[in-house]
């Protein structure tokens, strides 16, 4: 029987852990500083002269890229470096409820900085009338993007007790999924084998996400990430069990 | 009545390298047990593989009547453990960290206060619950362990070298802890300090090279050598048996 309130236990310690280091203050501080930079110059935000978060959030998944492997690096790494996974794991608790709730702790972090970008949100409603359900969509789309990314990095983190490494076996992962629809990509893989291209689009994170932020919720997108995750996820328990004692 | 530990044909091999060689016994409340051994001898896998952290190659171990392995929340809700080097998270408090502990036991509320304040009271923590765990020394980090291993006043406690890092006023705290326990209890802890054995133990298991090479009470053990004294015993018994040696 998996236990949410031993699942919530390590959510807990996981999310105080984050704001007694350093570690959640310089995140949102550049998550924050990136995403305006990026969205007010880089975006033509105010030049568009358009009523929407669209120049936000065509950014948001690269700079997810960037630095959720930095939230997600220290997650098992660090328990393996500190000698402190032996203390977790014999404690009465399942792997799966330490997966979930280090995986959960790390989402609800990002949802944190997300919501923080608010100042945004108002900027484009005094300026404009946007459609704020569309916008919503587009949150709930960065929402998933994040939770997709941390999921890989949590299990990358798993794999070895050097930060690091942990950080670039993310990014590349995690890269290669947010690429993978990409013409160049696509075009390049399909002269080899077509089947392969439409395999790259379908596994892809890009355009799915794009169709949130046009305010388009699919049933399939939804399935895709929640899938996504969970597989992830199970990939980390697998791995936490194989190695925990290495 | 049934011990409350049992171990039986326990083997635990990296490779081609034999850590633990068929390794058998029990322990009945109310015993202590030494596990002596000198470093590198299995005696940490053999704690590592009761506790269910590392996974025998073969063989079993069962706390309180629960499989390691096919009941292993069971086992270790029976369980209180002190791994090798007591690791604790860095940035948390002495109290926070024995909250986790106790949350993750099952704990809340007032109950959770009372075990808490109660694990505390008898590791003499008292003075330092709001420091975090880093900037304590050697030995209070040792008795923080220990802490978190009495939180649940478990039936069987395996401590691995719980008075390593001590001054001499500790140690003796931390050995008439052990000794007022013991009636209640299931208790073994590694060791290598020879006096240790004598000062609490009821029984002593000699490991050298993952085998068990004697298995007796320490007046037993001590009368094997013509000197009497368990020092001379153990380096007989342990000490390799080289060309330089000679």
């Amino acid at each position: 029987m998996f236990s949410i309130r031993s699942m919530m236990a390590v959510t807990r310690r996981e999310l105080n852990s984050y704001f007694a280091t350093p570690v959640a203050a310089v995140f949102i501080v550049i998550f924050l500083a990136l995403q305006g930079v990026l969205t007010f110059n880089l975006g033509n935000f105010f030049a568009r002269d358009q009523a929407d978060l669209a120049p936000f959030f065509s950014f948001i998944p690269w700079v997810f890229l960037l630095l959720v492997p930095a939230i997600t690096m220290r997650l098992w790494a660090e328990e393996r470096r500190l000698g402190t996974i032996e203390l977790l794991l014999t404690l009465p608790l399942r792997q799966s409820e330490a997966v979930a709730g280090k995986f959960l702790a790390a989402w609800a972090f990002c949802a944190v900085a997300l919501a923080l970008t608010f100042p945004f949100w108002i900027t484009v409603n005094v300026l404009g009338t946007p459609d704020n359900a569309v916008i919503a969509c587009g949150y709930l789309g960065a929402l998933l993007v994040a939770g997709a990314f941390l999921s890989v990095g949590a299990a990358m983190s798993a794999v070895t007790k050097n930060q690091v490494i942990a950080f670039v076996l993310a990014l590349a992962v995690c890269f290669i999924f947010a690429v993978a629809s990409y013409p160049l990509v696509t075009d390049f893989i399909a002269r080899s084998s077509p089947d392969l291209a439409t395999l790259a689009r379908r596994i892809s994170m890009n355009d799915r996400f794009l169709s949130f932020t046009r305010g388009e919720i699919e049933l399939r997108d939804v399935i895709y990430f929640f899938s996504f995750i969970g597989f992830w996820l199970f990939l980390n328990s697998v791995i936490v069990e194989h190695r925990k004692a290495d | 009545m049934s011990a409350l530990i049992e171990i039986a044909g326990l083997t635990k091999r990296f490779g081609a390298f034999t850590a633990v060689d068929n390794v058998s016994f029990d322990v009945a409340r109310g015993e202590v047990l030494g596990f002596l051994g000198p470093n590198g001898a299995g005696k940490s896998t053999t704690m590592k593989m009761l506790a269910g952290f590392v996974t025998p190659t073969s063989g079993t171990a069962r706390i309180c009547g629960h499989d390691v392995r096919s009941h292993s929340v069971q086992a270790r809700r029976e369980l209180g453990y002190l791994p090798e080097g007591a690791p604790t998270y860095p940035e948390m408090s002495v109290l926070g960290f024995l909250q986790f502990c106790g949350r993750l036991r099952g704990f809340s509320g007032r109950e959770l206060r009372e075990r808490v304040d109660h694990a505390v009271a008898l590791t003499t923590l008292g003075g330092v619950r709001l420091q975090p765990v880093e900037t304590l020394s050697k030995g209070f980090k040792r008795r923080v362990g220990l802490a978190q291993a009495l939180l649940h006043d478990p039936a069987v406690l395996v401590l691995d070298e719980p008075t390593d890092g001590l001054d001499p006023n500790q140690k003796h705290g931390v050995r008439e802890l052990i000794r007022q326990m013991a009636p209640s209890k299931a208790i073994v802890i590694s060791t290598h300090i020879l006096e240790e054995v004598d000062a609490v133990c009821t029984r002593a298991i000699v490991i050298a090279n993952g085998r068990i090479v004697a298995d007796a009470t320490p007046a037993e053990l001590a009368k094997r050598h013509p000197s009497g004294k368990l020092d001379d015993v153990f380096r007989a018994m342990t000490a390799p048996k080289t060309a330089e040696a000679a």
